[in-house]
């Protein structure tokens, strides 16, 4: 494969798992913590009803989880492109 | 020793230890003085990140905020964290990959203009005040509360200390300070949180405590023995609507609002300039990702602790002073009495503690000098109110008073008194750095004078951030009255100006200077007249029946970087392509390295 092609194909894998990887970050802030929040709200884990422990606790942590996910994707992606520094 | 000598001395150790640094870390380059030489490793730049990042408003103040908002305080808590996620995948590795030092120099070569850099400019250093002068009032607060200094002292002192390690270590010395101050911060607010969970749920771990069931132990410390055995939430929404208020885990804010706030501020905290250079710092493109992974771990650590510590905090708040006899108030009630952070009217003449909705009285209290009540109370001057209410309380005291709560050591009290510091000084450096460098490097190197020495810059550097000190301590002497309500500009800004102009630089090589101007021009003048409007024009329609669709001041930011995304598009669609130059800018900002 040619250079160029080969770099556009990078691209366009980043783009994909970034928009994946967005839209779990939106899914469990804005619609879990914050849109349907009422709904979730009627599910109890332990003393924590659902949509709040999800606003308080649940969005935070899963942020942390998807950043080191998307390290752990791109280190792989660098090396099978070969644009990984050194 | 008593808590005055122990605050002196954790504080005197802290202190010494950031001016030890301080030496070590002198910085000898412009490249040391605005990125540390590139040379922090990705984890000990998640810490200095999130020292910066976390100022004396999270830590002193957030607890107690959630606490008296409940289920809708979670919009700070996700708002605050949710933007690293973005800056994550969206700008720290691009912005690395650039290379450069300041976000206008960025601004400014990927749009090939001088006026697009002076906005940017301007926008970094409006940001940057509007939240410096923030953090050094906190300095001077603390100082008064603890050390029992006047606040002018404590905010001079805080200076003094800032302008030794700012100025001679640059981004350098500040990296390693805020290292050393994110470990200070983080225990302090730890050990009281851990130990209050423990005390009320059994369970030291507060983000578990907080959903936990109430011990023995617990009930015993609330004087009610039928709690033990409850969840303590469930005891927490009791306690609420038995006072008549609503629920704690139920959402008051409308939606849309606290939707459109959540936003306004993730994408705030990815386009504010002292959180996108800390990214500039690392050695490597896969480091700026790691490190925003780290970033936020930190930043997480105080953020899931901190709701816990508002629910613990509120319920024994209520279950130790309502309805209880002045003369039995817990000691802690009496301690913080005499800061006026906490207040005791007694309306009804029963010498009995009554919480309700609504304000007490009018403002904050004012005491009549040497007098006492009845009962020994400190007597009020205020107007009072024609509600039921009794108490009045400052949010603050949520934090401040917990190592007495859980009945800790001295020495306890002494560290959260220095761990408020830290978090107030780490974040004043390293928005005097965006200060310092968006003058020396972007306005006298960058626009006036392009043949400035590499010796020369450096000096200005230096002297920028030395009156950038002398000027933010001046507004921390002199606070002017607007300062509470700009915060919503500063986040509003950032997101409807810095967000869209860099994401669309990165991700858009058609994106042209004339899109990225008007798109800018139209996002701030929108934000900031939407603010202006409601906070100074007519304060008195900021309410959800007068907002548009019921977006708060707060949220406009949101509707702002919408706006200047559509326009930025648009404009670009129909006027020149960028250069070529700059389209390869742009194409190599995205891997870390093309040629193998």
């Amino acid at each position: 494969m040619e250079r160029s092609t080969q770099l556009v194909a990078y691209w366009k894998e980043n783009l994909k798992y970034i928009t994946i990887l967005l839209a779990i970050w939106f899914v469990v802030s804005y619609l879990c913590g914050i849109l349907i929040v009422d709904a979730l709200d009627t599910i109890r884990i332990g003393g924590f009803k659902l949509g709040f422990w999800f606003a308080n606790q649940g969005s935070e942590i899963t942020f942390v989880i998807l950043i080191f996910v998307y390290v752990k994707l791109m280190n792989n992606l660098d090396r099978k492109y070969g644009v990984h520094e050194d | 020793m008593g808590i005055l000598g122990w605050t002196w001395v954790m504080v005197g150790i802290t202190f010494a230890i950031y001016i030890g640094i301080a030496i070590w870390a002198k910085a000898a380059t412009t490249g040391d003085f605005y990125v540390a030489e590139k040379q922090v490793h990705p984890i000990l730049n998640g810490m200095a990140t999130g020292a910066d990042w976390m100022s004396a408003a999270s830590f002193i103040s957030m607890a107690g905020l959630i606490a008296f908002l409940g289920r809708d305080g979670a919009m700070y808590l996700m708002g605050w964290t949710g933007g690293y996620v973005l800056l994550a995948m969206l700008l720290a590795p691009y912005l690395r990959k650039y290379g450069k030092y300041t976000v206008p120099q960025f601004i400014g070569d990927r749009y090939y203009s001088n006026t697009a850099r002076a906005v940017a400019i301007i926008c970094a250093i409006f940001v940057s005040f509007t939240y410096v002068c923030g953090q050094m009032r906190g300095v001077g607060v603390v100082f008064s509360r603890f050390l029992e200094v006047p606040i002018n002292t404590g905010v001079v002192i805080g200076m003094a200390i800032v302008f030794i390690y700012a100025v001679l270590g640059g981004m350098k010395g500040i990296t390693y300070t805020q290292v050393a101050q994110y470990c200070v911060l983080i225990v302090a607010y730890l050990i009281p949180a851990i130990f209050i969970a423990a005390m009320l749920t059994g369970n030291p771990l507060p983000q578990i405590g907080f959903g936990a069931k109430i011990s023995a132990n617990g009930a015993q410390v609330l004087h009610d023995a039928s709690a033990q055995g409850k969840y303590l939430l469930d005891v927490l929404d009791q306690l609420h609507k038995d006072l008549g208020f609503a629920a704690y885990t139920a959402g008051k804010r409308p939606t849309i609002d606290v939707f459109f706030i959540t936003f306004a501020l993730m994408v705030g905290t990815a386009g504010l300039p002292h959180v996108i250079i800390r990214f500039f710092t690392v050695p490597k493109i896969r480091d700026a990702r790691a490190s925003a992974g780290w970033a936020l771990v930190c930043i997480a650590i105080l953020y899931t602790t901190a709701p816990a510590v508002a629910a613990f905090a509120k319920t024994n708040f209520i279950k130790t002073v309502h309805g209880k006899a002045y003369t039995e108030a817990p000691s802690w009630f009496k301690n913080w009495e005499k800061t006026g952070l906490i207040a005791w009217v007694d309306k009804n003449g029963d010498g009995v503690m009554q919480y309700a909705p609504g304000k007490p009285f009018k403002g904050k209290p004012k005491f009549k000098q040497g007098e006492k009540g009845k009962y020994g109370q400190l007597v009020v001057a205020n107007a009072l109110t024609d509600n039921n209410n009794e108490i009045y309380v400052d949010r603050d005291i949520m934090v401040l008073a917990n190592p007495e709560i859980a009945k800790l050591p001295n020495w306890v009290v002494a560290l959260v008194a220095a761990g408020g510091l830290a978090a107030a000084l780490s974040t004043a450096a390293g928005l005097l750095l965006v200060i310092a460098s968006s003058l020396s490097h972007d306005l006298m190197k960058g626009i006036i004078n392009p043949d400035l020495s590499e010796k020369a810059e450096l000096m200005w550097a230096r002297i920028g951030a030395g009156l950038a000190v002398v000027v933010a301590g001046w507004f921390g002497i002199h606070p002017p009255g607007f300062v509470a309500q700009v915060v919503a500009f500063a986040f509003g800004l950032a997101a409807s100006s810095f967000f869209p102009a860099i994401i669309m630089g990165v991700f858009n090589k058609k994106t042209n200077k004339e899109g990225a101007m008007c798109g800018m021009v139209v996002g701030i003048v929108f934000t900031a007249a939407y603010i202006i409007y409601f906070k100074f024009v007519n304060p008195g329609a900021n309410n959800p029946q007068h907002w548009w669709l019921g977006i708060s001041p707060e949220g406009i930011g949101t509707v702002g970087m919408i706006l200047n995304f559509i326009v930025m598009w648009v404009v670009s669609k129909f006027t020149h392509e960028p250069p070529q130059e700059v389209q390869e800018l742009v194409e190599s900002l995205r891997y870390p390295q093309e040629a193998r």
